[in-house]
């Protein structure tokens, strides 16, 4: 094979590993839900609470996850 | 069929809809994103605007809204920044509602997403982080390092060393705090996108079309929550690091 058609292999091969990264922030907010619904359940009056601690680390954690769909961008669209 | 575009990366390219002469080599032209952009200022003007038209004790419909949104803020704000933040709400709430409405519109159809660039994105939070840092410097002048070094730390030798690594290790995460707030909201919203014109590509014409459509749907439903989420993981995240540059020292 050619250089070319090569580097395109190489290129499509690492941005297709690179989405392994996702099941760290999946698992990670599947936790954090676990949490949360196991202080609901302890103490109901909290709910509010809990709830906006809930989102907040939702979003920290899907960020990770978003990690490596960057690192996919980059592999796919601005190595030459 | 029309030659529709299948590429998913497409919609985020900038088109020049009226260009200036260039100054020194730089291409200054107003393009979708500024127009975009533009829009969404309107569209915040407006809806204050008209929520704050003759305000009554008893608020309408419209009014509750903008001050339902109003309280939103300012209670983050001050649950976030404490008391001495309070002084910050103007930014705060500014901050929020145009990345909000920015988000928002984002998701009409055949639009611009200008929270999905991350030269936009990193203008925000390079702005946010630098005036947090003066904020800090100027409350408590050279005191603000010892931010970095957390007290309770054993004495001696051991105790130098734990302190060292700990500069280092507080001195990156606090590096990567613009780093990190502007990707959030950039990936975000990129991928939000990329998602739905994949989806939307799924959509064929007649009755066989119907599931494709309920899901997409949904998925726009699902891309509503993650704009407004966005915004305000955005605004709190800022809020966050104010209470750290006035207090905790």
């Amino acid at each position: 094979m050619d250089a070319e058609a090569l580097k395109l292999l190489g290129k499509y091969i690492g941005a297709g590993l690179t989405t392994a990264g996702m099941c760290g922030a999946a698992i990670g907010i599947g936790l954090i839900f676990a949490a949360a619904l196991n202080g609901i359940a302890r103490n109901p009056a909290q709910e509010g609470k809990i709830k906006a601690f809930a989102f907040m680390g939702m979003a920290l954690a899907e960020f990770m996850g978003l990690l490596s769909f960057v690192v996919t961008i980059l592999v796919l669209y601005v190595v030459k | 069929m029309a030659e529709a575009s299948l590429n998913p990366v497409e919609q985020f390219e900038l088109r020049d809809y009226f260009s200036f002469p260039h100054i020194s080599g730089y291409n200054i032209a107003f393009t979708n994103a500024s127009l975009w952009m533009a829009l969404a200022v309107l569209g915040v003007f407006l809806f204050i605007g008209l929520g704050a038209r003759r305000p009554a004790l008893v608020p309408g419909r419209f009014q509750t809204m903008v001050e339902m949104l109003y309280q939103f803020v300012s209670d983050m704000v001050e649950s976030s920044a404490g008391a001495e933040g309070k002084k910050y709400f103007p930014i705060i709430f500014s901050l929020f509602i145009f990345v909000l409405f920015c988000n928002l519109f984002g998701l009409i159809p055949y639009s611009f997403s200008v929270t999905s660039q991350i030269i936009v994105t990193f203008a925000f939070a390079a702005f946010v982080f630098i005036g947090v840092t003066f904020i800090g410097f100027y409350k408590h002048g050279l005191h603000f390092f010892h931010y970095f070094l957390p007290k309770g730390l054993p004495g001696g030798l051991i105790g130098l060393v734990l302190a060292l690594f700990m500069i280092i290790i507080e001195l990156f995460s606090y590096m990567a705090r613009p780093v990190s707030l502007s990707i959030r909201l950039a990936a975000n919203m990129t991928a939000g996108h990329i998602l739905l014109q994949i989806m939307a590509s799924f959509v064929a014409v007649g009755i066989i079309g119907l599931f494709p459509f309920a899901f997409l749907l949904i998925f726009i439903g699902f891309e509503l929550f993650v704009a407004c989420l966005q915004a305000y993981i955005f605004a709190l995240l800022c809020s966050l690091y104010l209470n750290d540059a006035l207090n905790m020292h």
